[in-house]
């Protein structure tokens, strides 16, 4: 199938501004010297770690326990990123990847509560695994069929797993799963009602207008997990989403994402350059499923220990799909934007909470229409097409020049 | 889950012979392949997965349940296939128009921009992904709308205030009347029209893609649009068009869905589109005749699987049949060919 | 036959698609360290006969034998590491990438880095990482777009990504690299360019499969010349031998004269 895109210079050129702008702070960022450059990273981790505690005005959800909705967020961006090395590394539309989620809160499901008592720390692992090993087992023979295909067959899939969790007994049927284990406490144990237990409990900020003050009523404790406070799941799966972001970046910036990139832009081309591709695409398909897996984990775990086939339906994947495209297919940091705002948004304006599908079906079609290379395109698109706009316009002086 | 799966089980519970499990798919496999055209020709044209279509398809389900309410009333009775004619041939009508209506604004909202732009396929997927969630979401919301300009007391019996998102039933509701037995199997008038006007249907579209100037521009713009453009055939006529028949096509699946049925929902159309695509894939995209053998196996091969492990697996037998054609035919049964001549 | 070993043998290679006869009962063979010149006028079957060479096409009959062994029914990939190269006549360049990073995705053809070497950063990895970097560099120093190596390859001139093609296959590490029509829509100043290029490229080990539709080029840089003519090969020699081959004329020059504006 061809690539080649003529833009036209309307989307092109807020295209480029948009990308400029975020170049300028990424450049700016890179010729700090290093320890600058450390602080500055470090002070961006403590905000986002703190950022459910400081509650910025505006920003905080009222009508919702804004710790849930990050959360969410958090869960959001780590199935975005994971679902971005399969779409937008590798160039396959995976529209099933609900099922992969699925497989991996099912797998904890009935590893700690259902038909085990595991603790989670033990169970995530194996849930990995089994989606890893789910994903392997789907790839291999749909693979090899062409793009547009696998994008229905593994829509098909999606359903399928939902079907097979909502019908077979073994893993709860349509009632779903109970009691998944919270994540291990650190520190004392929690004792309800009023002692939340874990290492050491810190305030959370209350605001009155722009104007801050400490409110000591509610407090978060630091690494006990409980079905009180959303807020230490956050810090987990923010964790575990860091985690993922550095494998991501060190094995794209290696042979096996430019195996990746090269299959995606020419198959054949690749193959004949002595790329296996198949073994590529697998290994994609593996990783985005191993970490759907592993955000599915953590999921079930989370806050109300509960699953069921419902809580996976097939919008879910196209929700996923979407959070990829919007913030700019390829690109790690648009994927994590894109999986937030599709979680936050809804969220926050809860006010049109009737509204928000049909307000998120127009947005996505009118952002798809407006701005279709995404928010935050990989930076090597926006050069392209800075760069391709210069030669268009410098092109027909030199035709006439260079070829009558 | 959604109207046709309860259905459909309730349909097989009170069968029992082979025949009637293959009889009951086919009647939902004509209705598949009629809706699977919608994808396979956008797709054959533009290579396109045109993911709203399933949206144009519920829409044409509501136009008649509404075209029922308007000339008979709300008042529930059961009425014979003859009975309910006159109302039905207008209803066909109405759901004609309007998911031909749907499927231009598609068109022109949702895809043509981005054709211009010559856009990434994944892109267009997007927007048709949003366009879907809008347009169902809109019809689940239409007791609000009607709200908000004051008409909903005076509309209630179409946007049924408060439950615009469940199911909403066409008032009348056609008894099926046996013809003749085959086999032990008693044929009936209804399964005997859908299969017939879907047949039918595919035939008169078959013949308009081969044999007329039009079709030979969809044709040509499906093999080389580029070329086509140089011979003067305007692109984006073709793409209309091609939208347009899809949309009528829905619009009679529409028509024969809620005969057979009886009752529609604001997400009715995505399993039923995911069904018919997958119809249209097994077949071979982008071939129509493709399509409708695609729909047929899919609907009888579905029946099956319900009969023999349960109806509650129905969706799983579509699904693993699809990957195994696919597996072994990997451009589905008659192969993908808009473009060539046996369309 | 003296001189040096055949590296590539086509021995009675036939191809069918459906009623038509692509290529009848082809043979000839490339040595060691030649640039041996495959021309015929449009239709011949030349590009049919590459891809057989490089797997894309399996022989209907008859068979390929490189370096002694069988290529019928290997993965492509795989001959690709047994040493077979290819540029493409349309060009298919990776346009989204550095052009640093296409010749890394060719040099990438050997390395034995595999996933868990690239997420822990093992040795291996930045061992071959880095050689590969070096010997990326010095192929592009060659083809000479050294200085542009961190454009996107789809910002080059046509030119320079006819050269980067010829820089990615070389990277395989080929024994064989086969060009096809690499001078395809160039000026003659830049065919000349091109088959300095192409003398450069044998001098560096490689040997040379060339497909090429202009004889001037042919005639200037290739050791021996096969000429195919509907499917079958109708002389074989070298340029001056073909040059005078009074079949080529007929099927071939003739064709070229109307041909060259």
């Amino acid at each position: 199938m061809s690539t080649t895109t003529t833009p036209t210079s309307a989307g092109g050129t807020s295209l480029v501004t948009l990308g400029k702008r975020w170049d300028v702070i990424v450049e700016r960022y890179n010729s700090q010297p290093t320890i600058i450059k450390a602080l500055g990273l470090a002070a961006a981790l403590v905000f986002v770690y703190a950022l459910p505690l400081i509650r910025p005005p505006f920003f905080t959800t009222d009508q919702i326990d804004f710790g849930g909705v990050m959360f969410s967020v958090a869960a959001f961006a780590l199935v975005a990123v994971g679902l971005n090395v399969v779409i937008g590394y590798a160039g396959l539309l995976d529209l099933g990847y609900v099922g992969f989620y699925c497989v991996g809160a099912y797998t904890t499901g009935v590893l700690t509560s259902y038909h085990w008592s595991w603790p989670f720390f033990l169970a995530l692992p194996v849930a990995i695994a089994v989606t890893m090993v789910t994903g392997v087992l789907l790839g291999a023979p749909t693979l090899r069929v062409r793009g547009d295909y696998l994008a229905i067959v593994t829509l098909g899939f999606g359903e399928i797993i939902r079907i097979c969790v909502k019908n077979i007994e073994w893993l709860g049927a349509s009632a779903g799963i109970k009691d998944i284990a919270h994540p291990n406490t650190i520190g004392a144990a929690p004792q309800p009602p009023f002692d939340k237990g874990g290492l050491f409990e810190v305030p959370r900020l209350e605001w009155d207008g722009l104007i801050p003050s400490l409110d000591t009523q509610h407090k978060t404790a630091v690494l006990a997990f409980g079905a009180a406070d959303a807020i230490p799941y956050y810090w987990l799966i923010l964790t575990a989403l860091i985690l993922v972001l550095i494998g991501d970046r060190l094995v794209k910036a290696s042979r096996v994402g430019r195996a990746w990139e090269a299959t995606r832009e020419d198959e054949d081309a690749a193959e004949l350059m002595g790329v296996p591709t198949f073994k590529y695409k697998l290994m994609a398909f593996a990783l985005g499923a191993a970490i759907g897996g592993l955000s599915g984990s953590f999921y079930a775990s989370g806050q109300s220990g509960y699953i069921s086939p419902d809580s996976f339906p097939l919008l879910l994947s196209m929700l996923f799909v979407a959070a990829v495209i919007v913030g700019g297919s390829g690109n790690r940091w648009g994927a994590i934007a894109g999986g937030a705002l599709v979680a936050y948004l809804p969220e926050r304006f809860r006010d049109f909470a009737d509204y928000r599908l049909l307000i998120f079906g127009l947005a996505l079609t009118v952002l798809a229409v407006w701005r279709p290379e995404g928010l935050l395109p990989p930076r090597r698109t926006r050069r392209a097409k800075a760069a391709e706009a210069e030669i268009d316009a410098l092109e027909e002086g030199e035709l006439e020049g260079g070829l009558a | 889950m959604n109207v046709l799966a309860v259905e459909f089980g309730n349909l097989f519970g009170s069968l029992s012979s082979f025949l009637d499990y293959t009889i009951g798919g086919l009647v939902f496999g004509a209705i598949y392949a009629l809706i699977a055209l919608g994808y396979t020709m956008v797709y054959g044209v533009l290579q396109l997965i045109n993911f709203a279509h399933s949206e144009v398809f519920m829409y044409g389900t509501f136009a008649v349940a509404w075209t029922f309410v308007f000339l008979h009333g709300t008042d529930s009775v059961s009425q014979s296939l003859g009975e309910a004619l006159p109302i039905l041939l207008v209803a066909l009508l109405a759901a004609m128009l309007v998911s031909a209506a749907v499927a231009l604004l598609l068109e022109r909202f949702a895809y043509r921009p981005l054709i211009n732009k010559n856009a990434p396929k994944l892109i267009a997927l997007i927007s048709a992904i949003g366009a879907s969630f809008a347009l169902a979401e809109a019809m689940g919301l239409r007791d609000r709308f009607a709200g908000w300009v004051g008409l909903d007391d005076n509309l209630a019996n179409y946007v049924s205030p408060e439950k615009a998102r469940d199911v909403y039933s066409n008032p009348v509701t056609i008894q099926p009347k046996d013809l003749f037995d085959i086999g032990g199997y008693t044929v009936k008038d209804i399964d005997l029209v859908v299969v017939f006007a879907a047949l039918a249907m595919m035939v008169a579209l078959d013949q308009f893609v081969r044999r007329t100037k039009f079709g030979r521009g969809i044709r040509a713009t499906a093999q080389d649009p580029e070329a086509a453009a140089l011979m003067g055939v305007n692109s984006t006529r073709v793409v209309q068009v091609t939208f347009l028949i899809g949309g009528l096509m829905a619009g009679v699946a529409a028509t024969l869905y809620m005969m057979k049925i009886g009752s529609t929902r604001q997400n009715a159309g995505f399993i039923l589109g995911v069904k018919a695509f997958t119809a249209a894939v097994m077949g071979g995209i982008g071939n129509l005749r493709g399509a409708l053998l695609g729909g047929l196996i899919l609907g009888m091969m579905e029946a099956w699987g319900s009969a023999v492990f349960g109806s509650e697996w129905k969706d799983v037998t579509a699904f693993v049949l699809l990957v195994l054609i696919l597996l072994v035919r990997p451009s589905g049964l008659l192969g993908e060919s808009l473009g060539k001549a046996r369309a | 036959m003296t001189g040096p070993k055949a590296l590539l043998e086509v021995d009675n290679v036939t191809i069918r698609f459906g009623g038509l006869t692509a290529l009848d009962s082809v043979t000839f063979d490339i040595r060691e360290g030649e640039i041996l010149g495959l021309i015929g006028p449009n239709g011949a079957g030349k590009t049919t006969c590459f891809n057989v060479m490089t797997g894309v096409y399996q022989a209907t009959s008859g068979q390929v034998r490189f370096d002694g062994k069988v290529l019928t029914r290997l993965k492509r990939h795989k001959i690709t590491k047994l040493g077979i190269a290819r540029t493409f006549q349309n060009i298919r360049l990776f346009k989204s990438m550095t052009v640093l990073e296409n010749v890394m995705v060719g040099a990438d053809a050997h390395s034995k880095v595999g996933f868990f070497d690239a997420l822990f950063r093992l040795p291996r990895h930045r061992r071959t990482e880095a050689a590969s970097t070096a010997r990326a560099k010095e192929i592009l120093e060659i083809v000479g777009i050294r200085a542009r190596h961190d454009e996107l390859a789809s910002n080059l001139s046509y030119g320079d990504q006819r050269r980067l093609e010829i820089a990615r296959a070389m990277a395989t590490g080929p024994k064989l690299l086969c060009l096809d029509e690499p001078a395809a829509g160039f000026n003659p100043a830049e065919k000349l360019r091109l088959m300095e290029l192409i003398r450069r490229v044998r001098d560096e080990g490689y040997t040379v499969l060339l497909i090429e539709h202009d004889m001037r080029l042919v005639m200037g840089v290739t050791d021996r010349i096969v000429v195919l003519e509907f499917g079958r090969k109708i002389a074989e020699g070298v340029p001056s031998e073909i040059r005078d081959n009074p079949a080529v004329i007929a099927a071939y020059l003739g064709v070229d004269e109307e041909d060259a504006s």
